[in-house]
């Protein structure tokens, strides 16, 4: 097969690349630059294209540099600002996979007249009785099918995560066998578009960030918080308050208001779905649910786009990602409400 | 095969330069700013290539000053005068990047990609305005400018070096920048004329080369070679027009809505620019892999292709266009080659977005 490999410049696609050769497939690497922005460091830095293009040269592959900036500023950057000025959660790295990685991408590499497209995603991607199914890694500490839960039929028809079938210790060890020059780069971590001054630094030029109160449950002032669009249900520091006492979680956000309360207090029993997809057909019934990129699976219900936790769970922000888990297989996903 | 159709990006090196370059490569060696035996014989090849670069570019030996290439003359040249500068909204990045550095201005360019002559301030130290622009090879009226401003003029004469007549056409600018690359010489050597009395800060600092305006042992070699190229270049320019018409009139007849940037009269011959209503990244990559080498605007440091700002400053779209470069290897199997990919990828690549 014609295969399109998408590059970042890191250790899992470098070896998807080259696993793909070894498949035999006529292999062609690219790199995306997503964000312009001044930094030099994320996940499409010039440092991380120019490592790229070394590793597609050592594997004697030609390599393209695609720039789908306007798509990754109106699809993902744009969107995660406006959902921290609504007091939403984002995740903007599954934006990304929505609109530009997945999307976008995936219409360059139809036009080019590629079969397929591979990332250095660990997930799996298997073919059973002429369906797709999109599997966890075998690695599951490295696991990001979380963050691929949007992917449907058509997509998955032509998408290939060869990484996804090793652990991530064998993947560097591959690639340290090849001398790849990325055989050592640490894992991405965080979002890529945010650098140096960290999301408050990011966002205070975007939007107006404002103070807010923390109160209890009870309405007494406890705290206040310097940006109250920062705040994130369930989170427990940062919040001005006083040391020693029980741990206390957000448990909502309303206007200038971030209301706090025990443990207990933030256990829910359910939670509504929107903005739901699924990789094949709808799931009605048990499922595991996971709230976020590397959260604990939770046995529950799914029914009519409410999720019904089997046990008290802490609740979800809105905005964040849940996705809906059969087995270790993906069934779908969707947004907090 | 492959057919290069990129020479304003750079030109395959003539046989006669390697040839001349290879004995600094090989046997001969020496710096030139030594006293020996051996350093005065690579000083004498360093002024015979002077002499003869002075010659094709009508200035005197001692007003030619050696450089690494285009980029580096045209940072002497905006840099070293400094003061008030201005320049035209579509020049190289080399003049119009360091033009900004010293909050300079830009002047406009009309639609047919000349710049605006009425345009040019007369209350600049440095005007600075490209012979011929690299993306769509247009001549630019640098006589007319130089009358209009007070102070001194730069020309990029990078592009026009291959075609035109620099000594003539640039006589009224005070500073010249060339590159041997473009004219079928080697990379990193380039020249920056520095007409007397015309007063430079350096860029580099050091052993007092070239008359203390560029510090650095010289690239004999490059510097042999260039004067290697433009020897060549000047006993047969490359003679592509017909090539070029070709080109244009059939990929013109063969992708319905495609234009030419601008009009043909008033260009240099080598150079052709089109617009079309797909994405330049995706048709470039389909190109390559139909082993047909062409570009479109400026790339960026990472790779990715940048808008185009010529096109920009021409009022036009900046999202599909398409250079090709002729020069002195291309041939009509070239053509033939380019007018059989080209349109076919652009079918493909419409059929695709527009399905």
């Amino acid at each position: 097969m014609k295969v399109l490999v998408a590059m970042s410049g890191g250790v899992d696609s470098s070896v998807a690349a080259a696993l793909l050769l070894d498949a035999g497939h006529e292999v062609t690497g690219c790199t995306m630059r997503l964000w312009g922005g001044q930094s030099d460091t994320g996940c499409c830095s010039v440092a991380d294209v120019d490592d790229a293009r070394r590793v597609a040269q050592q594997l004697g592959i030609p390599h393209y540099v695609f720039d789908f900036g306007d798509d990754f500023t109106a699809g993902v950057v744009e969107p995660y600002v406006a959902a921290h000025a609504a007091g939403r959660t984002p995740n903007p790295c599954i934006e990304c996979n929505r609109t530009v990685k997945f999307d976008r991408l995936w219409r360059r590499a139809d036009a080019l007249g590629f079969d397929a497209v591979a990332t250095g995603h660990h997930a799996r991607v298997v073919e059973e009785g002429g369906r797709w199914r999109l599997r966890r890694a075998v690695d599951a500490a490295k696991d990001q099918s979380y963050v691929l839960h949007m992917l449907d039929q058509a997509t998955l028809a032509r998408t290939l995560l060869p990484v996804g079938d090793l652990p991530k210790a064998e993947v560097r060890d591959r690639a340290a066998a090849l001398g790849l020059r990325t055989a050592a780069k640490p894992d991405s971590q965080d979002v890529c578009f945010i650098t140096k001054g960290g999301r408050e630094s990011f966002l205070s030029t975007r939007l107006a960030l404002t103070p807010g109160r923390v109160v209890d449950t009870a309405g007494a002032e406890v705290g206040q918080v310097a940006a109250v669009q920062l705040v994130t249900i369930g989170q427990r520091k940062g919040l001005g308050l006083a040391g020693g006492a029980e741990p206390r979680y957000v448990l909502d956000v309303e206007g200038d208001t971030v209301t706090v309360g025990s443990h207990d207090e933030l256990l829910v029993d359910q939670v509504d779905l929107t903005d739901v997809t699924w990789v094949d057909r709808p799931v009605d019934g048990a499922v595991l649910v996971q709230c976020s990129a590397h959260g604990e699976p939770r046995p529950a219900t799914v029914a009519g786009g409410v999720v019904r936790f089997d046990s008290p769970s802490p609740r979800v922000a809105p905005g964040q990602s849940i996705v809906l888990y059969v087995g270790d297989e993906v069934a779908g996903g969707g947004l907090a409400g | 095969m492959v057919t290069y159709l990129d020479h304003a990006a750079t030109t395959p090196v003539r046989p006669e330069v390697a040839e001349a370059m290879l004995p600094w490569l090989t046997g001969r060696y020496g710096n030139p700013s030594g006293g020996h035996a051996v350093a005065r014989a690579a000083r004498q090849a360093v002024e015979e290539a002077r002499d003869e670069l002075a010659d094709a570019l009508g200035c005197q030996p001692r007003e030619l000053v050696f450089t690494s290439g285009g980029t580096e003359s045209d940072n002497l040249a905006v840099a070293g005068v400094g003061g008030t500068v201005a320049c035209s909204a579509f020049e190289h990045h080399a003049v119009l990047d360091a033009v900004r550095a010293l909050g300079g201005s830009t002047i406009p360019v009309t639609p047919a990609g000349v710049v605006d002559v009425n345009a040019v301030p007369t209350d600049a130290d440095l005007v600075s305005v490209m012979l011929v622009n690299n993306e769509i090879g247009t001549i630019q009226p640098v006589g007319e400018v130089a009358a209009r401003a007070r102070g001194l003029v730069h020309t990029d004469a990078v592009q026009a070096l291959p075609w035109l007549d620099v000594a003539t056409l640039a006589a009224a600018a005070h500073l010249v920048s060339v590159s041997a690359h473009k004219i079928g010489g080697p990379q990193g050597v380039g020249a920056l004329v520095v007409r007397e009395g015309v007063r430079l800060t350096p860029l580099l600092r050091g052993g007092g080369q070239e008359r203390e305006r560029r510090s650095g042992t010289h690239n004999v070699a490059g510097v042999v070679g260039f004067a290697a190229a433009v020897r060549a270049c000047r006993a047969q320019r490359p003679d592509v027009a017909g090539l070029r018409d070709r080109l244009s009139d059939g990929l013109l007849a063969a992708i319905p809505g495609c234009q030419a940037s601008v009009e043909r009269v008033g260009t240099v011959p080598g150079i052709l620019s089109l617009l079309l209503d797909v994405e330049s990244e995706a048709l470039l990559v389909l190109l390559d892999r139909a082993g047909v080498c062409a570009s479109a605007a400026s790339s960026c440091a990472s790779g990715a292709m940048e808008p185009s700002h010529v096109l920009g400053a021409l009022g036009l779209p900046v999202g599909g266009s398409l250079r090709l470069s002729l020069g002195w290897t291309s041939t009509d199997a070239d053509v033939d080659h380019a007018l059989e990919v080209i349109p076919a990828a652009v079918a493909q690549l419409r059929e695709k977005v527009y399905r």
